[in-house]
């Protein structure tokens, strides 16, 4: 029985029960996300990081939560009411409904009802992730719009370009996965995993990209240009107070999370386990599933922190170049060599021939990258003749001996 | 990167031939982009800190001790006997640069002696609002009556309670010492108190 199957013989009181989890995962999952953001980063930076709410500041999180929904809810004269108030709604609505399609654990007893920890099974399920993660783009730009002030107009800009960007590349990189799979249903393609071997092993570009532009999409360091403290004061919730910006701060957060239980289950193999571990996967009823996949959901979001511990800011349009002119040819051409093997194999062709194509290509893509070397290192040989000195002033250049400042004999 | 300086013709340079205009460069290797080895190196040291001891102090539950010549809290010493060493010359409020110290001196009486000689400080006022604790009073006093600890714990909910008294400020009475006001050791001088001849009060003095 598909998991398909399994959800549509859910009664309608399991389908509530199922919602109310699925939100109660979220919202306690951001808290720990938080605090544990929190104290890792603290860790990277031989810092402790909050550690008096509670045991090791656990309710850190839930605090802050507290103050910000009594603080005081400012609304500013310039800003567009209406709008002001549906944006932080959309944004965090639409990041939750992301989540109805992830399928969270195998087949478990939900009181008394045979069911999996899965909201519904769309046969476009990841289509319809894309979907509503577009839409929770609006709450951005219009939060950033309808503020009326500048710095937030920017930051919904150019948070949205980025989103739209990125999300061109996160598409492409999942064609490849559902080539593979041949389907878009989240359970499917987790099932298609389970008899034949993780995508983020056979499609390892496609995941790699799929990585890059998740946090791009999620507006994370170091893509985090849309809320450039330095540049736009806060980006796009600038004008924000109150409990609207903590629903910002949630959206944020179950965005990531909603992004790295995307790649869970499209390329590590969602709830299950480990290959050799499979016999865990019946321990505590089937549920111990459920600790799989956030074990890996937050091994990406263990990337999420590192990267930005570790790394600066992008400029912006180093950033916008790295996604059309890098992320986005790439994987059309990833996608071109997926599917011409998939035809093949299809067609009957002998192991031979996938092999000599998939070999061409390797040749191919190496003779292009040294091509390209090669034409890196003509251009860099060329800026200027050895000794000879341009005559205006201009800073310290590697081969120039010396620079007549006055710009005479 | 090396420094321009040192890559000056120092010669020529003593000899007044150097061309003001000419900035000599050294040819420098200029780094290409970083293989990718090296960049996961970036990534290497934050990962690898995380498993080191962190540098945090909790502080309001454990308290690093100073640096011994921290610069705190003043104090207003006192003689071994008990006797105030300030004597109301208010060379500290002079010396102070964000003006945060006031002096008002008065005169020792037979009845009145609070520190050895004519006079002492009666009124003796800091202003921690505008102290920087630079150290310059400190300095300044002839007598060494005000030095500084090395309390920092300064913070207070209201402005006046930031401007410390006399009281405040004066170091507490230890052994052989006795409360001011009373005379000076039989005998001694001022001059002697300042030598440092006085070890401790004399029985006489605390007699009313």
């Amino acid at each position: 029985m598909t998991t398909a199957e399994l959800l549509g013989t859910d009664p309608g009181w399991i389908i509530a029960v199922k919602a109310v989890m699925v939100f109660g995962i979220c919202v306690v999952a951001t808290l720990m996300a938080v605090w544990t953001e929190r104290r890792v980063l603290a860790k990277m930076q031989l810092r402790t990081g909050p550690n008096r709410v509670g045991p090791a500041g656990l309710l850190q999180s839930l605090s802050d939560g507290v103050k910000l929904a009594l603080k005081e809810d400012i609304i500013p004269a310039a800003a567009d009411k209406v709008v002001f108030i549906i944006a932080p709604i959309i944004a965090t609505s639409m990041c939750f409904m992301a989540f109805a399609v992830i399928p969270m654990t195998g087949v478990v007893n939900l009181f008394g009802h045979k069911t999996a920890l899965q909201l519904t099974d769309l046969p476009v399920g990841v289509l319809y992730i894309l979907a509503v993660t577009s839409i929770g783009v609006y709450g951005v730009v219009l939060a950033g719009w309808s503020s009326g002030s500048t710095y937030p107009l920017l930051g919904g800009l150019r948070s949205s370009a980025q989103v739209i960007s990125y999300e061109v590349a996160m598409g492409l990189s999942l064609v490849a996965v559902f080539i593979y799979a041949s389907s878009m249903s989240t359970s499917d393609i987790v099932a298609s995993q389970h008899q034949h071997i993780w995508n983020a092993v056979v499609l390892f570009p496609s995941f790699v990209i799929y990585v890059i532009s998740m946090v791009g999409e999620t507006n994370r360091a170091p893509f985090d240009l849309a809320e450039a403290e330095g540049e736009l004061v806060g980006g796009f919730h600038t004008e924000y107070s109150s409990l609207k910006f903590a629903l910002f701060f949630l959206a944020e957060y179950v965005n990531i999370i909603a992004v790295s239980a995307l790649a869970t289950t499209l390329f590590l193999g969602g709830y299950h386990a480990l290959p050799g571990l499979g016999f865990t996967e019946q321990w505590l009823g089937g549920w111990f599933t459920l600790i799989w996949f956030f074990a890996k959901v937050n091994l990406f979001f263990f990337i999420f922190m590192w990267l930005r511990g570790s790394l600066p800011r992008l400029r912006y349009d180093q950033f916008m170049k790295f996604g059309w002119k890098v992320l986005i040819p790439v994987s059309l051409i990833w996608i071109l060599i997926v599917a011409s093997l998939r035809v093949l194999q299809q067609e009957g062709a002998p192991r031979s021939a996938i092999l000599a194509f998939a070999a061409g290509v390797v040749i191919i893509v190496m003779a292009i990258s040294s091509l390209v070397e090669r034409n890196k290192e003509k251009v860099r040989s060329a800026d200027l003749p050895l000794g000879e000195a341009p005559d205006f002033p201009v800073p310290s250049l590697p081969n120039v001996q010396s620079i007549n400042v006055s710009g005479g004999k | 990167m090396t420094d321009f300086n040192e890559n000056l013709n120092i010669e020529k340079r003593n000899s007044g031939q150097a061309d003001i205009n000419s900035v000599p460069f050294t040819e420098v290797e200029q780094p290409g982009p970083a293989s990718l080895a090296q960049q996961a190196k970036g990534f290497w040291v934050t990962f690898s800190t995380m498993f080191k001891k962190n540098q945090t102090v909790q502080y309001p539950d454990v308290k690093a001790p100073t640096a011994p010549r921290f610069h705190g809290r003043h104090q207003l010493n006192r003689h071994p006997d008990g006797l105030e060493k300030c004597i109301g010359c208010e060379l500290c409020a002079w010396a102070c640069p964000a003006d945060a110290i006031l002096v008002e001196g008065g005169n020792n009486t037979p009845g009145n002696q609070m520190s050895p000689g004519e006079r002492h400080g009666a009124v003796y006022q800091i202003n921690y609002l505008r102290c920087i604790f630079c150290g310059l009073c400190v300095e300044a006093c002839p007598t060494r009556a005000l030095t500084m600890t090395n309390e920092y714990e300064l913070a207070d909910d209201k402005r006046e309670k930031l401007i410390f008294e006399k009281e405040d400020l004066l170091a507490p009475l230890r052994q052989g010492m006795l409360a001011p006001p009373h005379p000076m050791y039989p005998g001694m001088t001022d001059t002697n108190y300042y030598n440092g001849d006085v070890k401790e009060a004399h029985p006489s003095q605390g007699e009313k």
